[in-house]
């Protein structure tokens, strides 16, 4: 649940909320309303499905792929058929198993990163928000600094400086990937801080700690879960563009070093698009996926974005301008029930 | 005049941010980049590149903070060395030939997606809840959800290589000596298009998300209700009213978008071949040029710094609520 002390649509919100808790049978509808608001949501549930399969397809690889995808299996640009669903590599490996084994990398890569990312943005943005003053001062400019250096030079030179893994990527993406949602999570700090439930923790003596993971953070948990998500996108992206560089250990099979193989062994010069087309759509689709869950997870929890909606069907009715009064106005009364 | 004082003073922090992580990079990893190259190049390093190595390094025994003051005056007036695989040409010259192209390939795909996309956003919010509306912006989140190099493999794959309408590689044909004539420019331009193209389609999708959003609120307000009462002309609203103070907020995102499609860029110039400065780089990390690479790396970060600062400037001039705090 979010604070919008003086959004109107938002208290006639929590008011709605408010009422069905007396009931047990309905309390479980309050508590998990928004998962129930997430199934119904086309955009969600296109995201939550494809994200579902790509984690089942890299939990369970070693069933899934029939080939060991460091192995040759065939004559190399072998074109898909019955045997190679996917064709084979220009070094004669099986594209669909290192298409499945390169879930299980670029997803542990992702999810790691996402985690850390997140991990780091909640300390150092909420910490700046929290205190103020100097601290607020030092950590900002901070931020804004990583912000500004632009990433994937960075990433290259520090990928030449290191040894090249999969933890070593991880590490490097999260030192330079905090900085965004640090400042998203500064801002809405910054606006709670001056809210009356943190004042009334602050008299009741409650320490900093407390009130800032037990108080601010659980009013901020759909902020953290879409920056996690934003965090994924960007550490999938990120692993799979410098692995088609070659700057990470290329033995790894990822869909980022699949690509650079294929690039490698000329697979396109001889019309090998099978190489290719596999891991890239799964790039995107992934991206896609956790994308799309934002966007429902933005519609579903901002109140402003929901009432577009509604002003939109208004705009089929009657095709003129509404001022923002009829859209307070018309949730009022839609919720009122 | 003060938020400008403090932007410029932002950026020089910035700058000197990303000077000092130059400096410090080489000399905190673990291992140490000279006997990398030393075991890479396996002596055939000539006396004096191993010369031009050490001054890069700073492997004079001097203490750290010498090392550090003695780089950043070198820095300060431009030196950063000598490259190590285009030896002798110092890392400057090497820059220069790279930062043309893509300055070509980042202005070009830059402002053509900005505009575009601000212009399908500005449309598409006017007709919100329309075919177009329903249509595009999902369309546009899916084609941004592929990476950058991958849409360019592809162009260069079904446009390249299958329909053979667009060259494959390097920025202008190997038969041509530069020089203004038409022939040039025109092989310049053809060479152009595939790598801009893959930008394009990648970034062209926030600017649409982000005006369409800004222009949806924009449009809430009660000025624009009274500019339609007043029976001006849907374009003119849409425009003169609406666009002009949507397109403000998505100025700022300019800014931070110009990292990350560089970043983008980088890695279709090598796709293509193309010579820029990503080109160049990842030449140069993979040849364990470390001169070079530590040289583009600065080039890169202060032009996004350069870049911001204008962004701000301009900023200031479109919006009188800036200047007057």
């Amino acid at each position: 649940m979010q604070e919008h002390a003086n959004d109107p649509a938002a208290l006639v919100l929590s008011e709605d909320k408010a009422k069905p808790t007396s009931q047990p049978a309905s309390a479980f509808a309050a508590r998990f309303g928004w998962l129930i608001a997430i199934l119904r949501n086309p955009k969600a549930l296109i995201g939550l499905v494809i994200m579902v399969v790509f984690v089942f397809t890299a939990a369970f690889a070693p069933v899934i792929a029939r080939h060991d995808p460091n192995k040759f299996v065939g004559r190399p640009h072998q074109a898909p058929s019955a045997k190679h669903w996917f064709g084979t590599t220009g070094q004669g490996k099986d594209v669909f198993s290192q298409t499945v084994w390169g879930a299980r990398t670029s997803l542990m890569v992702g999810f790691g990163t996402g985690l850390l990312v997140t991990l780091l943005g909640i300390i150092m943005g909420m910490t700046a928000g929290y205190f103020g003053g100097w601290i607020d001062d030092v950590l900002s400019l901070l931020t804004n600094v990583v912000l500004i250096i632009p990433g994937t030079p960075l990433l290259a030179i520090m990928a030449a400086f290191l040894a090249p893994g999969k933890f070593t990527i991880i590490l490097v993406l999260s030192v330079i990937g905090w900085a965004w949602p640090a400042r998203v999570l500064r801002s809405q700090t910054l606006s709670l801080r001056t809210k009356d439930f943190v004042a009334s923790s602050i008299v009741s003596g409650e320490g900093h700690f407390n009130i800032i993971f037990r108080e601010i953070l659980p009013n901020m948990t759909s902020l953290i879960v879409s920056g996690m998500f934003g965090s994924i996108i960007y550490a999938i992206g990120a692993e799979t563009g410098l692995s088609f560089l070659g700057l990470t250990n290329i033995s790894d099979v990822t869909w980022g070093s699949n690509l650079y193989w294929a690039q490698n062994n000329a697979g396109l010069l001889v019309g090998a698009w099978w190489t290719i087309v596999p891991s890239g759509l799964c790039v995107a689709l992934i991206a896609f996926a956790l994308a799309m869950i934002n966007y429902a997870m933005d519609e579903i929890t901002n109140p402003r974005l929901r009432a577009e909606k509604e002003l939109s069907n208004v705009f089929k009715q009657r095709s003129t301008l509404a001022t923002p009064v009829v859209r307070a106005a018309k949730r009022g009364v839609a919720d009122g029930r | 005049m003060r938020y400008v004082l403090r932007r410029i003073g932002f950026y020089c922090v910035a700058a000197w941010a990303s000077l000092t992580l130059n400096f410090l990079m080489p000399r905190l990893m673990p291992g140490d980049p000279a006997s990398t190259i030393f075991a890479r190049y396996r002596g055939q390093l000539r006396p004096e590149q191993l010369e031009a190595m050490k001054e890069a390094f700073g492997f004079n025994d001097a203490p750290l903070i010498e090392q550090y003051f003695g780089y950043l005056s070198h820095a300060v007036r431009g030196d950063f060395g000598i490259s190590i695989s285009a030896f002798p040409s110092p890392v400057t010259t090497v820059i220069g030939s790279g930062l043309i192209w893509t300055l070509l390939i980042g202005i070009t795909a830059l402002v053509i997606s900005f505009v575009l996309g601000s212009m399908l956003g500005i449309i598409s919010a006017w007709k919100r809840g329309s075919k177009l509306d329903n249509i595009f912006p999902p369309l546009l989140i899916f084609l941004g959800s592929f990476p950058f190099f991958w849409l360019a493999m592809v162009a260069l794959y079904v446009l390249g290589f299958k329909a053979g309408w667009f060259p494959l590689r390097h920025a202008y044909s190997d038969r041509l000596t530069p020089a203004f004539t038409w022939p040039f420019i025109s092989s310049v331009i053809s060479h152009l298009i595939l790598p801009a193209l893959s930008i394009i389609l990648v970034s062209i999708g926030g600017w649409v998300l982000g005006m369409r959003n800004t222009m949806i609120n924009v449009l809430g307000e009660d000025y624009i209700t009274l500019a339609s009462a007043k029976g001006l002309s849907t374009r003119r609203v849409m425009f003169h009213y609406a666009a002009r103070n949507a397109l403000l907020p998505n100025m700022t995102a300019f800014g931070m978008a110009l990292g990350f499609v560089l970043g983008g860029q980088i890695i279709v110039e090598t796709v293509f071949s193309y010579p820029g400065l990503g080109y160049l780089l990842i030449r140069a990390v993979s040849n364990l040029d470390y001169p070079l690479m530590q040289g583009i790396f600065l080039m890169i970060t202060l032009a996004v710094l350069g870049a911001n600062l204008i962004v701000d400037l301009l900023y200031v001039r479109l919006d009188p609520r800036v200047r007057g705090s």
